[in-house]
């Protein structure tokens, strides 16, 4: 990127905001100083609770009426934003200052076209006619790669879907080029896959257009890849900021230093192994540690730590950390997480799972008004065998609409299955949980993926985890109470926690007791879906681990559900890929993520952010959206999209299966030793 | 859209704190931060314990006719004055309202308790059943309530036991639309299903699961509805197809001083105020419970 | 949108049926016999006999129900048993009245409630949405024999300024009446006045709580347009549905206001047939009532459907 002469567009100097709650009043942002130069990208990363979303409210002074700035101030271009008269800030809104929310659909307004939104902001900034503005709002969003944006422009928001929302919203900001672009997670609604394509644009247009960007996520990775400068927020603290290559590569807090460490990654050939975590959650906004934030996760942490706040301090050019130990933060390398011993096991398979399918009828209108309707189905799985082995894990990944959640409810009984067989243990299982006996049932369990709604609110911990073990027949109260402790115990929480409600506990503590409650029943195959997905990253480190070393312990089996093909690697034994209710990979964890991929496989894995980037990466990019499970289209489901389709044939036939090397399967028509090759040497960069 | 990836509005920051800590504490502050609620509910059990132990300390029977003192002025010895027939205005209307809780009340009862029961069911099972049920409630809370009440109440007669029929009938639909559509999205819950999963058998689905999720609003919507059979019952009362004479239903007695107000406003002005307090005491708390379990939104 | 305008003129049908269903078989079953009714208890039994038999009452019951309702369709309404009337004539003299009064109730509590209704919500939790919110929540549940009995205390009888009774001549005119319009007027407006309030209060809220207000803000537009523009639309979507809902409380109100001011409406009317277990009269009254309503509903859903684009192009 070009750098110009660099004056800073926007300084935020020691901001503190605070909420007026109904319990209190809090500080959700503290002390928070950094600046965004012109032509620069900043990205701004924290965790939930760390205050980065009140931040950019709070810099385009709109905050929530029970949200109040009570220190520090917010320049723009040298002018105080507070002091603004309301109606001089208003010239700066839009025109000067642009917003991307998270939400696209949210962001726009459902009865208004996509073209009048647009055409609001030449009328209004730049003095436009309502033609100008249109034929401005068309131009725009060419700019944005709009396919076809005559015709977008006369449509409404819901006949979008969220990546072609986002280009819109993203182009409305940029019609009156404005000196600052505020982007408060913008692609984190998205697919992964979708995520690449806006993310490319971003970086694309920040070439095209000069204005300063301040990115705000809880990704590091993204920010890695697209920003020249990082700040890292924790609770409400400015914890480190420098440039990207100071704070990614010589992180002189334990915060980021730590937060770095436990992203699983992926590595070719590498052994199961625990990851490096932060032990404890992310503080309450009411239990803000007095001293350093982070000092009751910290390691390093000595007692003035938590006696007295740091201030951030500049250690280097532009590098500030906050950290009063920073000098000691490399000692933080030399723990280095232990391989796991893994557990010979001879492969039985425990759950076997032949030719499924589970269909959907939905009705479809036909033409004119009194049009007979057809039935239809939708195909959400349609004809998936695979099998797990006793006491392994098999991985699941796939984008929304896959079928992998699907595919988890049809084997847990949720939904009964339209055709196909599952069998567990040796035993045939009914479609449906009333035609499974209870000591079927009790071999599977399920963690789902929203803490928030796993535990009835109204249940104590002891009750959500004691029911199961009640379930089995056990009445001796004392008995089931010890049991339950030792659940929780097992999950790493302390017996404190047997009488609370959920609604006393965090988001990860809630999510062990949901893998208590399952564990509770002596299951042989517990399957997750998405269990980690709606956590912090800090969080999500320590999870796995446990997941890890209860399977260790128990031999259970699972089925672990994720659209996150690095976390998928880093649990599994196998690696299953699906796409549009069909298996297109299959094969062992530390082998199947080499080439030859499937060409879907790859797209994934390109699409996914990486924070310590060394060299090019091959660059695929997937084309629209996952169609509709209601019209798959033929041949190869994948071919509408493949930046490999080879020819017509894709279109006409489905693919073969193709064995590989080292237990290794995918569905394509392209031969493996041609995919080898095409996919070979953009790899042997990485 | 990801389905996976977690959603999270502007205010997140702040949204960490909401429902952490116990229950009771968190409903005990916010109440007290209602203070007209908790007026009007102080009202509301003070009618309702007079409903209770009223006619027992009621100065004057409420029949006792006493042509020598009528239409009498408030005074000491009659708090609200005396009727045409020199009966004691303070005393009907406090006999009244045992009347008017005991028609609103368990009619109202009724149709949470029959309304809720068709909701859960409707609502756990879908289909057919279902379906038709939900478009027979629909056609009927599209007949205007006060008709039907006519209709209903010509037919089965203007009796007691005809009028807590009419109340639960007509709010019946409304009690099994919202059950039903809390348990709609109940039923998709995690917890639920987690609870099917290990085999549950429905009654505990049902009793454990899911109905304690639906009492906070269940209360909220009874209450609000008991304010409206209030409502229909005086206005019944009023048309004289509600309680018949010589009973002191309050809208009966509003009805006969119509003809009196020039002479004796007490008569009127007493039972309306009395009325108009306690349906405003009824809204207040309701108000002030709708806040207390839903602190955000939900302003009906 | 005309498979959509179908649908719900299909259950307008469907509502009217069961309704007039409904109101059959609860008027076939009141206590007492109409031939009696009409000829006196002691009428002799072939007499009667008669009677049913040209009332056409000794049929059975499904045929009497579908001679009824075509009847009722193509305006045979039949004669009143306890005036003689014709009643479709009867019934469309007082629907005319009622009409005036109703719009005179519409004009009362539409605008200011709309109006009053935003107002508080964008003066949400500060004193004057207090006011307006507490007021509204207190007149929200009086019915209106109170709140009637109140006014004419008031206006009719201390200060004299409105007649107490809105007993009209037949067939005078609408500016001649409207004095004795007011009152009744305000009556049924008072109630609905409240509950229109709170309901658009509510969904103005709502409304300016979303996020693409927030953007609208954000994107510089000045305060007037993005009302104008992003936030009314929005939220007076749903209050196409709320007035459509007062529509019905106004219906109930009439019959309540109608008695409470003697005035020659439909509401009035429909207490008198029960009040004379007039049969004939109740269930035509009843009959048009729920007609009106229907028909008033679906107006709104298409009012509705026609404002969201989300509904217009399904």
């Amino acid at each position: 990127m070009v750098k110009k002469g660099s004056v800073p567009v926007l300084e935020v100097e020691k901001l503190t905001v605070s909420y007026e709650t109904e319990r209190g009043v809090y500080q959700a942002v503290r002390d928070i100083s950094f600046s965004v130069k012109s032509h620069e990208s900043f990205g701004l990363v924290g965790e939930s609770g760390s205050g980065k979303s009140t931040v950019a409210l709070a810099i385009v002074r709109y905050l929530a009426s029970n949200g109040k700035v009570t220190g520090g101030n917010v320049r723009f271009h040298g002018t105080d934003v507070y002091s603004l008269p309301i109606s001089k800030l208003r010239s700066f809104w839009g025109s000067k200052i642009g917003m991307v929310y998270q939400n696209p659909q949210a962001a726009l307004n459902p009865t208004i076209t996509i073209g009048k939104q647009l055409a609001e902001m030449g009328k209004t900034h730049l003095g436009m006619s309502d033609r100008e503005a249109r034929q401005k709002a068309c131009e725009i969003l060419e700019m944005v790669a709009m396919p076809d944006p005559e015709s977008v422009i006369d449509r409404y928001p819901y006949q979008l879907s969220g990546g072609m929302l986002q280009r819109c919203v993203i182009a409305m900001a940029l019609i009156t080029k404005p000196e600052l672009l505020i982007m408060d997670e913008p692609t984190t609604g998205l697919d992964v896959t979708t995520q690449a394509v806006i993310l490319d644009l971003i970086a694309d247009l920040q070439k095209k257009f000069d204005s300063a960007i301040l990115y705000i996520t809880h990704n590091l990775a993204v920010v890695a890849n697209i920003c020249d400068r990082i700040g890292v927020m924790y609770a409400g603290n400015l914890m480190e900021q420098g440039t990207t290559q100071q704070v990614v590569a010589g992180s002189k807090h334990p915060y980021t230093f730590k937060l770095l460490e436990c992203v699983p990654r992926f590595e070719h050939g590498r052994k199961k192994q625990l990851l490096s975590v932060i032990p404890g959650s992310i503080p309450r906004l009411d239990e803000i540690p007095r001293g350093c934030v982070f000092a009751p996760r910290c390691i390093l942490a000595e007692r003035t730590c938590s006696i007295e706040r740091p201030p951030l301090i500049e250690i280097g050019q532009n590098h500030y950390t906050s950290c009063r130990l920073w000098k000691r933060v490399h000692e933080l390398k030399a723990v280095k997480p232990e391989a796991i011993a893994d557990r010979a096991l001879e492969d039985i398979p425990f759950l076997k799972v032949t030719g499924v399918k589970k269909y959907y009828p939905a009705r479809v209108k036909g033409e004119g008004i009194f049009g007979k309707r057809k039935r239809k189905y939708i195909k959400s799985v349609d004809g998936v065998t695979l099998w797990v082995n006793k006491g392994r894990t098999l991985g699941i990944v796939g984008e929304s609409g896959s079928g992998k959640t699907t595919l988890a409810r049809v084997i847990s009984g949720l939904a009964g299955a339209t055709s196909g067989d599952i069998e567990l243990d040796g035993e045939k299982l009914g479609k449906t949980i009333p035609e499974r006996k209870q000591t079927q049932l009790r071999k599977i369990q399920m963690v789902f993926q929203n803490p928030e709604t796993s535990l009835n609110p109204y249940h104590t911990i002891a009750e959500t985890v004691g029911r199961p073990i009640t379930l089995m027949g056990k009445s001796n109260k004392r008995e089931i109470r010890d049991r339950v402790i030792s659940l929780l115990n097992a999950v790493k929480l302390s017996s404190h926690y047997y009488s609370r409600l959920p609604g006393e506990l965090s988001g990860g503590e809630k999510q062990r007791v949901a893998i208590a409650r399952a564990f509770a029943s002596v299951p042989g195959l517990i399957i997750l879906d998405e269990p980690l997905s709606s956590l912090d990253v800090s969080v999500q480190g320590s999870l796995l681990n446990l997941l890890i070393e209860l399977q260790l312990q128990s031999a259970t089996s699972y089925i672990f559900i994720s659209h996150d093909l690095a976390v998928v690697q880093h649990i599994s034994d196998w690696v299953v890929v699906m796409y549009l209710g069909h298996i297109v990979e299959w094969g062992d964890a530390v082998k199947v993520l080499k080439p030859p991929f499937h060409p879907y496989t790859e797209a994934l894995l390109s699409a996914i952010p990486v924070i310590d980037s060394k060299g090019v990466r091959t660059r695929i990019r997937l084309e629209g959206s996952v169609p509709s499970a209601l019209d798959i289209p033929s041949g190869c489901r994948f071919n509408t999209r493949c930046p490999r389709k080879p020819g017509e044939i894709c279109r006409v036939e489905e693919p073969p299966w193709q064995e590989g090397k080292d237990d290794h399967w995918i569905r394509c028509h392209i031969p493996m030793d041609k995919l080898d090759k095409l996919q070979q040497p953009a790899m042997d960069k990485t | 859209m990801n389905g996976s990836s977690d959603e999270k509005s502007a205010n997140e920051d702040i949204q960490v704190l909401q429902d952490q800590p116990k229950k009771l504490t968190i409903y005990w502050k916010r109440l007290k931060r209602q203070p007209f609620a908790v007026g009007g509910g102080i009202i509301f059990l003070f009618f309702l314990l007079m409903a209770i132990i009223g006619p027992l300390i009621v100065p004057y029977n409420y029949q006792a006719q006493d042509i020598a003192n009528r239409l009498k002025p408030p005074s000491l010895a009659h708090f609200y004055g005396t009727d045409q027939y020199g009966r004691d205005v303070f005393s009907r209307i406090i006999v009244g309202s045992r009347g008017i809780f005991l028609l609103g009340g368990s009619g109202t009862l009724l149709a949470v308790i029959i309304g809720a029961t068709l909701g859960l069911l409707s609502g756990y099972y879908g289909g057919l059943s279902d379906e038709v049920l939900m478009r027979l409630f629909d056609v009927l809370l599209s007949i205007p309530p006060i008709l039907l009440a006519l209709v209903l109440l010509v037919t089965i007669g203007p009796s007691k036991p005809g009028l807590i029929l009419v109340v639960a009938l007509l709010y019946l639909p409304i009690e099994a639309r919202v059950m039903r559509s809390m348990v709609l999205s109940l039923k998709m819950k995690e917890f639920v299903e987690a609870a099917k999963i290990r085999g549950e058998k429905k009654l505990y689905i049902w009793f454990r699961e899911i109905l304690p999720n639906t009492l906070g609003s269940m209360l909220v919507e009874g209450s609000m509805r008991f304010s409206y059979a209030i409502f229909l019952v005086a206005s019944l009362g009023f048309l004289g197809l509600g309680v018949q004479p010589p009973s002191p239903d309050w809208g009966l007695q509003i009805n006969e001083a119509r003809g009196w107000f020039s002479i004796a406003p007490w008569l009127l002005i007493f039972p309306a105020g009395t009325i108009s307090l306690l349906i405003i005491a009824a809204n207040l708390m309701t108000d002030g419970l709708r806040h207390v379990f839903y602190p955000i939104g939900g302003e009906i | 949108m005309l498979r959509f305008t179908l649908r719900r003129l299909g259950f307008v049908l469907l509502t009217f049926l069961i309704a007039s269903l409904l109101i059959f078989s609860l008027t076939e079953i009141l206590p007492g016999d109409v031939a009696t009714m009409v000829l006196g208890r002691f009428a002799a039994p072939s007499a009667l006999q008669n009677l049913r038999a040209k009332l056409g009452l000794d049929r059975p019951v499904y045929i009497q129900y579908i001679s009824w309702l075509s009847n009722f369709v193509i305006g045979k309404w039949g004669v009143s048993i306890s005036t003689n009337a014709d009643v479709l004539g009867l019934v469309m003299h007082r629907l005319r009245n009622s009409g005036m009064l109703a719009l005179v109730g519409c004009l009362i509590y539409i605008p200011p409630g709309i109006f009053l209704g935003i107002v508080a919500a964008f003066r949400r939790n500060k004193w004057l949405d207090q006011i307006i919110s507490m007021t509204s929540l207190a007149f929200i549940g009086l019915p209106e024999f109170v709140t009637g009995v109140i006014l004419i205390a008031i206006f009719a009888i201390k200060l004299r300024i409105f007649p107490a009774s809105s007993a009209i001549d037949p067939g005078a005119s609408f500016i001649k009446i409207l004095p004795q319009l007011i009152l009744p007027g305000i009556t049924i407006a008072l109630t609905n006045l409240a509950y229109v309030i709170r309901m658009t209060r509510s969904s103005t809220v709502e409304v300016l709580q979303t996020e693409y207000v927030r953007s609208a803000y954000l994107k510089g537009l000045r305060p007037g347009y993005v009302l104008r523009k992003h936030v009314l639309k929005n939220a007076l979507l749903p209050t196409v549905t709320i007035i459509a809902i007062s529509i019905a409380y106004l219906i109930g109100g009439l019959i309540i206001t109608e008695s409470l001011f003697s005035y020659p409406g439909v509401g009035r009317l429909l207490l008198f047939a029960i009040s004379h277990r007039d049969l004939p009269l109740i269930q035509a009254t009843s009959m048009l009532i729920v007609l009106i309503f229907s028909v008033s509903n679906f107006f709104a859903d298409i009012i509705y459907a026609y404002l969201d684009p989300r509904i217009r192009y399904k």
